[in-house]
C-alpha cells in the first residue's frame, strides 16, 4: 500500500508539516513528536519556535539548539504569588516576548528525558496552544548526536498573542477532583520509596515539605522515567502498553489521574498516556503530594504498589 | 548585616553591580572557574560528602591546610557535573568567596548570605536552597575537623 499523501496525515492545527519518521508512526498521535532529524531540517522555518525547558536554569546558557528560546518553569510559568500557573494575560505577554504566535508550531526539548519540557508542553496545553510537540530524546539525544549548539541567545521579533484564559477542566485535576476520583484509575509516578511512604521526597532531592508519606488510596506506582529508553527517547508503544496496561491495569477509555510531587514528573506521564497511547481522559494533579501529603484528613495509603 | 569575608563580599558586590539579566551569566562564569578536582579525590570519591538538597548530584569536601590555629586555611573541593551549571555556579561562588579563608571566618559567614546575591527571582528560592545546604555542609565538616 502506498504511503498516504502528506496532507492526509495532517491535522488542521498543524503549522509545520508532520514528522513522518516511521519510528513515530507507532504512537497514537505521532504528530506530537518530532525526531532530531526533523528538527535539524526545519530549524529556521517560519512558523516554528523551539523552546528549551530544563530543570537547570543555566543549562540553556551553556549551549542550546540554534534559535531556541528558553522557558523556565519556575520563574516564567508559575504565578509569582499564588500557587498556580500564570493567567491568560501573563501567558500572552510571555508568548509575545518569546516570539510565539497563536499558530506557531512549538517544539519543546529539555534535560532529564524531557521531564521539564513535557511540563512546559502541558502548561501550554492549559492555554489551548494547539501545535505543541516534543523532541523525542530531548536535549540528551541532540547533544549525543553531536548536533549544533550555540550560546547565542535567540532574539526573536515580538509576536502577537491573544489573551486566552486557561482552561483547566480537561487536563488538570485539583484536590477535590482527586478526592472524588479515589477508587478510579490513578497513577503515582514517584519513586517506589516515595510511594510507599518511606521517603518524603525524591531520593537525592530536597525535602519539599510533606507532613505525611504514602500515596492516594488505590493509586498504582509507575515511576515516570520508565517510559524513557536509555537514549532518552520514548520506549516503543508495545513496551509502554506492557507497563501502563499490563502492569498498572489501565485500559483505553479510562478516566485517569496522574500525580507526583509538584506535578512535573506526572506531566511526562500525562504526555505518554495522552499522546503516545491515545487516552483521551487523562488529568494531571499538579497539587500532587506536596498538597495531598499536607492536607488535613485526606485519605492516605502506605506500603508498596499492589 | 554581618560582615562577609573580603573575597565573598567581592563576589556579592559583583552580583549587585550587574543588571539582573547578567547575573545568570556571572553565575555561569563562576561555575566555569571551579577548579578540577585533584586526582586523589577523583580516585577516591567516597571521601566526599553528597549534598542531597541540590537538584543535581553535588559532592564536596573540606580540608584544612597549615600549621594550626588561626593560621590554618580552609580548602574547598566541589564536584558537580557539567550538565548541572546552576549547581556548579553555586559551588563556584563558595569557592571564589571562601577558599583559603581561616576556619573561623568561614564558620562566621551568615547562613543566609546568598539572599544578597539577587538571584532569588532569577533562579527561584527553591533552587537557591541548594547553596544554603552546601554552606551548611562546609560548616559541618569544619566543625567536625576542629
Amino acid at each position: 500500500m502506498p504511503a498516504p499523501a502528506r496532507e492526509d496525515l495532517e491535522e488542521p492545527w498543524m503549522t509545520l508539516p508532520q514528522d513522518t519518521d516511521p519510528k513515530l508512526a507507532q504512537y497514537a498521535h505521532p504528530e506530537r513528536l518530532v525526531t532530531t532529524d526533523w528538527l535539524a531540517e526545519h530549524l529556521g522555518d517560519a512558523g516554528l519556535v523551539v523552546v528549551e525547558s530544563d530543570e537547570d536554569v543555566l543549562l540553556y546558557d551553556t549551549g542550546h539548539v540554534p534559535g531556541a528560546v528558553k522557558v523556565d518553569w519556575h520563574t516564567e510559568l508559575n504565578d509569582p504569588v499564588t500557587r498556580d500557573y500564570v493567567d491568560g494575560a501573563r501567558f500572552a505577554e510571555l508568548m509575545a516576548a518569546k516570539g510565539i504566535g497563536r499558530d506557531t508550531t512549538v517544539v519543546f526539548y529539555g534535560d532529564r528525558n524531557n521531564w521539564w519540557a513535557a511540563y512546559a508542553l502541558w502548561v501550554f496545553t492549559l492555554f489551548g496552544h494547539a501545535d505543541v510537540r516534543l523532541l523525542d530524546g530531548g536535549r540528551a539525544k541532540w547533544v549525543a548526536e553531536g548536533r549544533e549548539l550555540t550560546t547565542d541567545v535567540a532574539e526573536r521579533p515580538r509576536a502577537d498573542y491573544p489573551v486566552v484564559e486557561r482552561d483547566d477542566a480537561a487536563v488538570r485535576a485539583f484536590k477535590e477532583d482527586v478526592l472524588a476520583h479515589v477508587g478510579k484509575p490513578m497513577i503515582d509516578v514517584r519513586s517506589p520509596g516515595e510511594f510507599s511512604g518511606e521517603l518524603l521526597h525524591m531520593p537525592d532531592y530536597p525535602q519539599e515539605g510533606a507532613m505525611r508519606g504514602g500515596h492516594v488510596p488505590g493509586a498504582r506506582n509507575v515511576p515516570w522515567a520508565r517510559a524513557a529508553a536509555e537514549d532518552a527517547t520514548f520506549k516503543p508503544v508495545e513496551e509502554l502498553r506492557a507497563i501502563y496496561e499490563g502492569e498498572a491495569g489501565l485500559s483505553a477509555g479510562d478516566d485517569v489521574v496522574v500525580y507526583c510531587r509538584i506535578g512535573e514528573r506526572s506531566s511526562h506521564t500525562w504526555f505518554v498516556l495522552t499522546h503516545l497511547l491515545g487516552y483521551d481522559k487523562v488529568r494531571n494533579y499538579d497539587g500532587s503530594w506536596t498538597e495531598w501529603g499536607n492536607s488535613v484528613r485526606v485519605p492516605i495509603e502506605k506500603g508498596a504498589s499492589a | 548585616m554581618s560582615e562577609l569575608p573580603a573575597a565573598l563580599a567581592e563576589v556579592v558586590d559583583d552580583f549587585a553591580a550587574v543588571p539582573a539579566r547578567d547575573r545568570l551569566q556571572l553565575l555561569l562564569e563562576l561555575g566555569n572557574e571551579l577548579p578540577e578536582l585533584p586526582e586523589r579525590l577523583t580516585a577516591d570519591h567516597s571521601a566526599m560528602e553528597q549534598v542531597h538538597e541540590c537538584q543535581s548530584p553535588l559532592f564536596l569536601t573540606v580540608e584544612l591546610e597549615g600549621p594550626g590555629g588561626s593560621a590554618r586555611q580552609v580548602r574547598l573541593f566541589f564536584d558537580a557535573p557539567k550538565e548541572a551549571p546552576t549547581t556548579r555556579g553555586f559551588a563556584g561562588i563558595l569557592h571564589a568567596g571562601l577558599d583559603g579563608e581561616a576556619p573561623e571566618t568561614v564558620l562566621a559567614v551568615p547562613d543566609d548570605f546568598y539572599l544578597r546575591l539577587g538571584l532569588a527571582e532569577l533562579v527561584s528560592p527553591l533552587r537557591l536552597r541548594g547553596m544554603a545546604a552546601m554552606l551548611a555542609r562546609v560548616k559541618g565538616q569544619l566543625r567536625a575537623a576542629a
